[in-house]
């Protein structure tokens, strides 16, 4: 019984496995437009990017700190698409990654996911 | 003393009393006037508005189309649930006769109604006295829409899309003047309002720091007669008024 388990936990593994080389599961598109130093390592990034952003946003809301690196507006800045002039879309940098991880992204309700060049531009 | 030494001594006392630089990056009393950017708001200063109703002009829409511009308000079409952050009214006082008109906004009060029922804490008052929501926090309840005297606060009802990079506006979260505090932590030092009516020849609206006396809004608070609206609530709002 106990064999069984095994081999069936370790043909769902290779299943997996499989399934991942083969493409079957949709990865994140990360596309970097401006390589180069992010504001942190891209570990810290990758893992902790939601906590730096939560921490300035009511240093910024509360205290009117507005200064960069950990602000939204300064993630958008560098990571809007060169085509679309936002960090949505399906190749979007934060909409890619996001869809991949299931996890809701609610910035969006209300901050725009545009680029400042862009906006300004689209104003004018 | 001889008259010119005296002249002299007078000057001097006076560019004292009034806090002004006697020399380039000296000044007796010193003034945050201007604030780091990497710095929060700080409690010595308390950012208000004096509108002078003698001032400004029947029919004229400027501060609230500047406002709206802004801010990115714009219609949905449905002027009854749009957000307003600043509207002009029209007083006529009915036994002379006599009629102004003035801009009423949130009124940036130090005892704010809004902070006393926000029940997440949401609604809140700056260090520097400006009054805001915290959109990250706001349940949409809009205790404070039906506790503000002035009717400054609007509710936001549908999607939005395309908001200002400076001013994140969305769906369900009360809203309403901000006194521009984007322009303030930038260190613009004006409003759009105040701006635009500059602009349109009236200036009608000074925007400054109460707390210092050498501002040109202390100044014209002097000088001026002037008060708040619903004084009688003793909530020491920010934004005051000539001429009613």
């Amino acid at each position: 019984m106990r064999t069984a388990g095994l081999l069936v936990a370790l043909l769902a593994a290779l299943a997996a496995g499989w399934a991942f080389a083969a493409g079957r599961t949709a990865k994140p598109a990360v596309v970097i437009e401006k390589p180069g130093n992010c504001v942190e390592a891209t570990e810290v990034m990758r893992r902790d990017h939601m906590k730096l952003l939560l921490h300035q946003r009511d240093r910024t809301t509360r205290e009117g700190i507005r200064t960069r690196p950990h602000s939204l507006t300064g993630c958008i800045d560098c990571h809007a698409s060169a085509k679309t002039g936002s960090v949505l879309g399906e190749q979007g940098f934060c909409q890619s990654c996001h869809a991949y991880a299931g996890v809701t992204l609610d910035c969006w309700e209300c901050h725009t996911p545009k680029a400042r060049a862009q906006t300004a531009g689209a104003a004018q | 003393m001889n008259p010119a030494t005296r002249r002299g001594f007078i000057g001097t006392a006076a560019a004292a009393l009034a806090g002004v630089a006697l020399a380039p990056g000296v000044r007796l009393i010193e003034f945050a006037a201007a604030r780091a950017p990497a710095e929060p708001a700080s409690a010595k200063l308390r950012w208000g508005l004096l509108i002078d109703t003698t001032k400004c002009a029947a029919g004229c829409n400027d501060c609230v189309k500047a406002c709206n511009e802004e801010n990115g308000l714009k219609s949905t079409g449905r002027p009854r649930t749009d957000a307003q952050w600043i509207r002009k009214i029209d007083l006529k006082e009915p036994k002379t006769g006599r009629q102004h008109s003035a801009p009423v906004m949130c009124q940036h009060c130090a005892h704010p109604p809004c902070v006393d029922v926000c029940p997440t804490g949401a609604s809140f008052k700056r260090a520097d006295g400006i009054v805001l929501v915290d959109r990250h926090t706001c349940i949409g309840c809009r205790y404070c829409v039906m506790a503000c005297p002035y009717k400054a606060r609007s509710f936001v009802h549908e999607n939005l899309t395309d908001q200002k990079p400076d001013v994140p506006r969305g769906k369900g979260c009360v809203e309403g003047c901000t006194l521009c505090v984007h322009r303030i932590d930038r260190g613009q030092g004006t409003t759009a309002c105040a701006e635009a009516c500059a602009k349109a020849g009236h200036e009608a609206i000074t925007f400054g720091d109460l707390n210092d006396p050498a501002s040109a809004i202390a100044r014209r608070l002097r000088e001026l007669p002037n008060r708040a609206l619903r004084a009688d609530l003793r909530l020491d709002p920010g934004v005051r008024y000539a001429g009613v």
